[in-house]
């Protein structure tokens, strides 16, 4: 009895969670353009997503954007944690809470605040304002995932590279990067999602010349709902599952 | 005259203006095993860590082979540390962990494979060179941050507490083996510790520190028979330390003075002024126990104890085994702890709870000191 009760519980959850997932998919291979009701399986979608050249570009946008900003987000944030963590400076403390305030403003004031400061110095609206506005949401949220890694393993071991003739340079490569890889990794999968479903920076802070994919789906789906943008969902989930298991399998093989 | 290795002159150490470490003077010889006793907090860790180069000096000065190390990073040091916890490289095999010192200075991977194997060899890890340190026991992670901070033949070897984590057994042979491996090695070893037996078993001479300041530097015989104060006394194993008065001087080294309020001569190279307050210290092993009637009835007896004879009662036996501590309350009110080894003759003790009994020492064996208020 009680087995089936646990064994409800869990399924309710899942079904909570996945059902919405589960309905995307099934409605991309409905073979209808604007009916609910079921009309049959069809991959037609899925080819008319591939030809629709706007889409595509902007989910390649996307995933350019995406890819940069979480390497570049890394790089910075995975430096700043280890500052953070290894020296004792003026404004250390004021650096450490800085990142706290980005990750709790509402995205709409960094958007802002950065479109203001663009068209101040001035910057075209475009691709390279995109990277820097995504940067920017990503760093401390790297910042802080790496640095509360650090917390974790001994100071010691540092001190224990150094002793052994390790230079400041050697210790990060050979030490600090190896025990933080896991956070590091973690850091830039973080990133990369952050800036693939932003919308409210992406918004403000790209030009017209280059489109990124949430931006089009919302301007797409203001007509309605449309059966390719469902098969674009599955193709992106199926994407992330794939990412999520390569993941996994790279942190295994590390331990 | 041996080879100075380290020398400290008047360092002091402050952590945001607060003091850590203050007047520290001292010179460590080549070969020399040194131990830093004392309790915790009382700074010997940051001495350590300054000659490891981890912390600086607010003042004074520090050198090691003559140079001084002022702003010399842990990395350029001929210094190398055995961690209180190890610290050892958790994502790196015992070969990696032993070999890093080496593959820091970017030596050929054939002089690396040698060094690394005789450097297991010697700790006894022969075989566990693919193992992580999760995967050893305590004693043997031990053995690997030793093998590793010895790769690089440093100097010095400082060694932070490094049996503190290890069980009793386990922690007497790693003495030993530590000790014979200093020797054999020549190197210089610097122990920090605060177990007062394992300074003694290991090192050559002991610096005891208190507060952040030396309170005594020498062999373990000096620190344990001669202690210049009271704190050094009483850290170093037990002691009774009783009180008295200077009465008179009779010659070079002999005061005539009333302790616990009984008339003795005292033997001490000190200078006392008639009238001035004073500690006698008295190991629990050097004191003189005799049954009242036994002194009374023998010449020879009575002749031992003529130069001091503390009445009193005795409360309580301890069994240890090998030997036993009587509980002596002195007429005055007063607890003195003795410790008595077992008559090869009889097997039974010679003393019983309410026995009326004398105490006393063997002339020069106790140490007289200045009254600490």
């Amino acid at each position: 009895m009680s087995r089936w009760l646990k064994g409800g519980y869990a399924a309710s959850i899942f079904l909570f969670l996945y059902l919405p997932l589960v309905v995307v998919a099934v409605f991309s291979f409905n073979d209808s353009r604007f009916s609910l009701a079921w009309h049959g399986f069809t991959l037609d979608w899925y080819v008319r997503l591939w030809h629709n050249t706007g889409l595509m570009t902007a989910a390649v946008n996307s995933l350019i954007i995406a890819a940069s900003a979480a390497t570049l987000a890394t790089f910075l944030g995975t430096i700043a944690a280890f500052v953070l963590h290894q020296y004792r400076f003026a404004g250390r403390r004021l650096l450490f809470g800085t990142f706290f305030v980005m990750m709790m403003s509402p995205d709409i004031v960094i958007a802002i605040s950065l479109l203001l400061l663009f068209l101040a110095l001035p910057l075209n609206l475009g691709f390279h304002t995109l990277l820097l506005a995504h940067i920017v949401l990503c760093v401390p949220f790297v910042a802080i995932t790496v640095f509360s890694r650090f917390h974790r393993f001994q100071h010691d071991v540092i001190d224990a590279a150094r002793d052994l003739g390790a230079s400041e340079y050697q210790v990060f490569r050979h030490i600090v990067l190896p025990l933080a890889a896991p956070a590091v990794a973690a850091g830039w999968l973080l990133s990369f999602t952050l800036s693939l479903d932003d919308v409210i920076i992406s918004f403000f802070n790209t030009g017209p010349g280059f489109e990124v994919l949430p931006l089009r789906i919302y301007s797409m789906v203001r007509l309605g709902i449309r059966p390719d943008v469902n098969a674009l969902c599955v193709a992106m989930i199926v994407f992330t599952i794939i990412a999520l298991i390569l993941t996994k399998i790279l942190l295994k093989e590390k331990k | 005259m041996k080879k100075t290795v380290v020398e400290l002159i008047e360092v002091a150490k402050d952590f945001d203006g607060q003091r850590a470490l203050a007047d520290i003077s001292l010179t460590v010889t080549d070969g020399e095993f040194l131990s830093l006793l004392g309790p915790s907090g009382c700074g010997k860790t940051t001495l350590l860590r300054l000659i490891g180069g981890f912390e600086h000096c607010t003042s004074g000065l520090l050198r090691i082979d003559g140079q001084d190390m002022d702003r010399i990073p842990p990395e350029k040091r001929a210094v190398n540390t055995v961690f209180q916890n190890y610290a050892l490289f958790p994502h790196m095999t015992v070969y990696d962990n032993v070999a890093f010192g080496l593959r820091m200075a970017k030596r050929s991977s054939r002089e690396i494979r040698l060094a690394v194997t005789q450097a297991l060899d010697m700790v006894q890890l022969s075989g566990l060179e693919q193992r992580r340190p999760a995967a050893l026991s305590g004693g043997q992670q031990q053995r690997v941050a030793i093998a590793r901070a010895l790769i690089n033949k440093p100097r010095v070897l400082l060694l932070d507490e490094p049996l503190s984590a290890l069980d009793h057994r386990l922690r007497k042979q790693m003495q030993k083996e530590l000790k014979q491996l200093q020797r054999a090695l020549g190197i210089t070893f610097i122990l920090v510790t605060h177990d007062q037996d394992e300074a003694f078993a290991m090192s050559d001479r002991v610096v005891v520190m208190q507060a952040g300041r030396i309170e005594q530097i020498g062999t373990p015989m000096e620190i344990y028979e001669n202690p210049v104060n009271l704190f050094v006394a009483r850290f170093v194993g037990d002691i009774n330390i009783l009180d008295g008065v200077v009465v008179s001087r009779s010659g070079a080294d002999t005061y005539h003075a009333l302790v616990e309020g009984v008339a003795v001569t005292l033997h001490s190279r000190r200078d006392f002024l008639p009238g001035q307050q004073l500690h006698v210290l008295l190991r629990p092993e050097d004191v003189r126990l005799e049954q009242e009637r036994d002194i009374a009835e023998s010449r020879s007896l009575s002749a031992k104890f003529a130069q001091a004879r503390l009445p009193g009662t005795v409360q309580r036996i301890f069994y240890h085994g090998a030997t036993y501590d009587v509980e002596v309350m002195l007429d005055n009110g007063n607890q003195v702890q003795v410790t008595e080894f077992f008559d090869e003759d009889s097997a039974n003790l010679s003393f019983r709870p309410g026995d009326q009994v004398a105490l006393g020492w063997l002339q020069g064996w106790e140490v007289v000191l200045p009254h600490e208020g």
